[in-house]
């Protein structure tokens, strides 16, 4: 199997006016083809520049970061990326904000075709009679749905995503994580996340890395069976215990609250 | 709706103008002390011709001044909102030529181009007025979130097209809200010149010529005139800003 993304010995720091910040320390990671890897790791530790590395926004100091085999040296057209804050452009409806990327990466594509793609995630991610609707006149949740929309919409190869589910409610956010997994049974991509919930991780990911703190490298990983099959009964096993235990305590670790087992 | 939109602000002024009656009339005021409505409307017969005329010069000078001013202000903010080191350059040049009261100026631009009088006050017009844009565009642009421009540079999107696509839109509201403040300087820029350096063009000139001739009546009516004028192209604006930018307006409908 072909790893689709992966970073080799990357090490990086930020200057600052009080000398180098180093954020990253030979950090190694690959996602195979299609996979779902999930990063955790303490606050600051680096995880939003791996993000920025993997998108080809940001070049590291040291080592080097491929996509399909070929060096990332900028932005390329098979990332999409969804963050946080949705950023949907409030002057737009909701299918020209899905339809923008489209616009940027296909545009010989006629408007038919960028409409019937748009409806037809919109429809998967359970947002069909919203498509013109403006941003301001959706929840938060359903913001962050269209965002997704968004990220997918020109079939990239490699899906970033910064905390997507972080500023949304407990239950809405785990309307989201089931949506994510029906976009996954339906689109073909290999998916980079960003989180601090660990019971997000095991319920999405196929292998949760746990990043140590600043400067970050990969402390630990844990592979997670289930893929899309997974429920949110899941969560709720012996077995999801005690990994959520395992992961829960490689976090202190990399907070250093907790010793390292001999 | 919009009947009730238009009622409220004309009875609004209708009652305006009843208490600016009632006040002359209260103080048993001469016209020379202060001029009433019912004043008004004898010069504005009288001078029918003048008004349309002087009025027609007044606007399209303040119009043409405020266009150099949207040009020229939007470029300026453009430059600034983009590089860090223009901005630190350029601001303190930006608030000390803001700062210098534009009165002093007229003499100055009417000497440096004598005769020029059409030229002269565009020209007070746009720099009285392009501060506010410049100011509102920087600010805009030096704002906006870096997950914006990441969306669209993560494609690989060019400078401009990030601009054209979320930047210029993302700072329209701000735009309009400056322009609005834009379009009274304008003309307070192109009547300080009309009256400061007259020769005999735009509603300035004819206050002046009231003021000469002792034609109290004719003072007021310029005002008023004045402030229609600055009314109508104000809604203009609104008017724009409804068509360009009306997404920004969250007011329940």
């Amino acid at each position: 199997m072909t790893n689709t993304v992966e970073i080799r010995h990357v090490t990086h720091a930020y200057r600052t006016p009080n000398g180098p910040l180093p954020v990253l320390d030979n950090l190694s990671l690959a996602i195979p083809e299609g996979a779902f890897c999930a990063v955790v790791g303490p606050s600051g530790c680096g995880k939003s520049t791996l993000t920025r590395l993997i998108a080809g926004l940001m070049k590291p100091d040291q080592g080097e970061v491929f996509l399909h085999g070929e060096a990332v040296r900028g932005p390329r057209s098979t990332v999409g990326m969804a963050f946080q804050n949705p950023v949907l452009l409030e002057w737009r409806s909701i299918l020209d904000n899905v339809i923008l990327p489209l616009e940027i990466v296909a545009p010989r594509m006629p408007r038919r075709d960028r409409v019937a793609r748009a409806r037809e995630l919109l429809a998967l991610v359970g947002l069909e009679g919203f498509e013109d609707k403006r941003p301001s006149e959706l929840s938060g949740g359903m913001r962050q749905r269209a965002s997704l929309c968004r990220a997918i919409v020109h079939k990239p190869e490699v899906l970033i995503l910064d905390e997507p589910f972080g500023a949304l409610d407990a239950f809405t956010r785990e309307d989201l994580w089931q949506t994510m997994h029906a976009l996954r049974r339906q689109e073909p991509f290999t998916t980079l996340l960003i989180t601090h919930d660990l019971r997000e991780s095991l319920f999405l990911a196929d292998e949760v890395v746990v990043l140590s703190g600043r400067p970050a490298t990969a402390q630990y990983r844990m592979a997670v069976p289930g893929g899309t099959a997974r429920t949110l009964d899941d969560l709720y096993t012996p077995d999801a215990a005690e990994r959520l235990n395992l992961l829960r305590h490689q976090i202190q670790i990399a907070q250093g609250r907790a010793e390292v087992p001999a | 709706m919009s009947l009730r939109r238009i009622a409220i602000p004309v009875l609004a002024i209708l009652i305006f103008l009843g208490l600016w009656e009632a006040l002359v009339w209260w103080n048993q005021w001469p016209n020379y002390r202060m001029a009433s409505p019912s004043d008004l409307g004898p010069a504005y017969i009288r001078y029918a011709e003048l008004f349309v005329v002087m009025g027609w010069q007044t606007l399209w000078r303040t119009v043409a001044g405020l266009l150099l001013a949207v040009v020229f202000g939007t470029a300026l903010g453009m430059v600034m909102g983009f590089s860090r080191t223009m901005r630190d350059a350029l601001y303190p040049l930006l608030v000390g030529f803001n700062a210098v009261p534009k009165a002093t100026v007229v003499p100055i631009v009417a000497l440096m181009f004598v005769g020029a009088h059409d030229f002269n006050t565009v020209l007070i017009a746009f720099m009285i007025s392009f501060f506010p844009i410049a100011v509102s565009v920087s600010i805009g642009l030096s704002t906006l979130e870096p997950e914006y421009r990441d969306i669209l540079r993560s494609l690989g999107a060019s400078k401009l097209t990030i601009f054209r696509k979320i930047a210029l839109p993302k700072t329209l509201p701000e735009f309009f809200g400056a322009l609005k403040v834009s379009v009274t300087l304008a003309f307070i820029g192109t009547n300080l010149m009309e009256i400061v350096s007259p020769h005999g063009r735009g509603l300035g000139a004819l206050f002046d010529s009231g003021r000469t001739n002792s034609d109290y009546p004719l003072m007021f009516a310029v005002l008023l005139a004045l402030a229609g004028l600055g009314i109508v192209l104000y809604y203009i604006v609104v008017a724009l800003e409804r068509i360009f930018a009306g997404w920004a307006d969250r007011s329940p409908t």
